[in-house]
């Protein structure tokens, strides 16, 4: 009986030596696995249906076989947002015809406030280079999650609340692979030899 | 000689012109002076504005900014924004910002500013909006923001005055 509950014991420790272990690879696993996605050019993003700032569906096919910038964000945020977008239009308008081929989006990690009609009018007022995406916001968090974009809804104290958000504009390339992305205030001619890199393939 | 002497005068009307401009865009109250307190021109339906400003507390004692009151937003209110990696983060503020004596604090884009929140109609660039804010010592005060073009503030690149 002694015996038995002190192989219980060795068993139960090893039990959780192994769980343990297994959590750890597991991490480095996820985190090594972003890691390569964010340096080496792996493939991001999933299939998902969304509507774009006109209320029309819009689908991943909208990114495929074209080089893509994608920006993550939401109307009610005033600085990081409307900056990168008035940066972003102004970089396109400077590649001309040559960033003809970019699609170029924004999608909302505040689906429940930023509808079509916010969207359009937000996005519109930069440019028309620039497509809106928002829409059931289970489906917007698993495109955002599908793009390792980290968003937090952090509540202020009148019951409203601000999204935390990676500020980065995600480059991909023709082959749907990660290209890189653009920093938030990063300088503007460094930002468009990147999209003409991105062009180039 | 006579055009020399109407370009020297325009120059000087002109200097004249532009130092009351800028002087336009100070405010005083107690031992605070704000300076050129702007704002940014918003996109239709966008729900909120930030608000950016120099303060200078001449006096020997710390001061506050509390808050503001504006009745073109629904709430003024004073936000944090960091840079956590290429995570964006904005927090309120709540013990608001302290101006210490015989210094000064600038509210600018990408750092502290102040936060028009609910806004009642656009922000349109060559316009101007005013608030109320709070001091903890000096009180209130009335200031005009100016409304500037989008890429007012970005990288050092300052417009106005």
């Amino acid at each position: 009986m002694g015996l038995n509950i002190r192989t219980m014991a060795v068993i139960a420790v090893l039990a959780v030596l192994l769980a343990g272990g297994m959590a750890v690879i597991f991490q480095q696993f996820v985190a090594g696995r972003s890691d390569q996605l964010l340096t080496s050019g792996g493939a991001i993003g999933a299939p998902f249906e969304l509507v774009d700032h006109n209320g029309e569906p819009i689908t991943e096919q909208a990114m495929e076989g074209r080089p893509v910038a994608v920006f993550f964000g939401f109307a009610h945020c005033p600085e990081v947002c409307p900056t990168t977008l008035y940066e972003m239009a102004g970089w396109l308008n400077a590649l001309g015809e040559e960033g003809e081929e970019i699609g170029a989006f924004f999608v909302t990690v505040d689906p429940e406030r930023d509808t079509p009609e916010i969207m359009r009018a937000y996005v519109t007022n930069f440019t028309d280079r620039i497509t809106g995406i928002t829409g059931d916001p289970e489906k917007v968090a698993a495109l955002t999650k599908s793009w390792f974009v980290y968003s937090r809804k952090v509540p202020l104290d009148d019951g409203g609340y601000t999204m935390d958000h990676t500020a980065s504009i995600y480059l991909v390339g023709r082959d749907g692979n990660f290209k890189g992305t653009i920093a938030y205030g990063e300088n503007g001619e460094t930002a468009v030899a990147k999209l003409r890199r991105l062009v180039k393939g | 000689m006579n055009s020399f002497f109407r370009n020297t005068v325009s120059a000087l009307l002109i200097s004249v012109l532009a130092v009351s401009v800028a002087g336009a865009d100070d405010f005083a109250v107690g031992d605070l002076t704000i300076e050129h307190p702007y704002s940014r021109a918003t996109p239709p339906n966008a729900p909120v504005s930030g608000g950016y400003l120099t303060i200078r507390n001449l006096g020997g004692e710390t001061d506050r900014l509390l808050g503001g009151e504006a009745a073109f937003a629904g709430k003024v209110e004073i936000h944090e924004m960091t840079m956590d990696g290429d995570v964006m983060k904005m927090r309120k503020l709540d013990d608001g910002i302290e101006i210490p004596a015989g210094g000064s604090i600038e509210l600018k884009p990408g750092g502290h500013h102040l936060m028009f929140m609910q806004l009642r109609e656009p922000m349109r660039a060559g316009e101007s909006r005013t608030a109320t804010l709070l001091f903890e010592r000096a009180g209130k005060i009335e200031v005009e923001f100016g409304v500037e073009e989008f890429g007012a503030g970005q990288k050092g690149h300052r417009s106005g005055n």
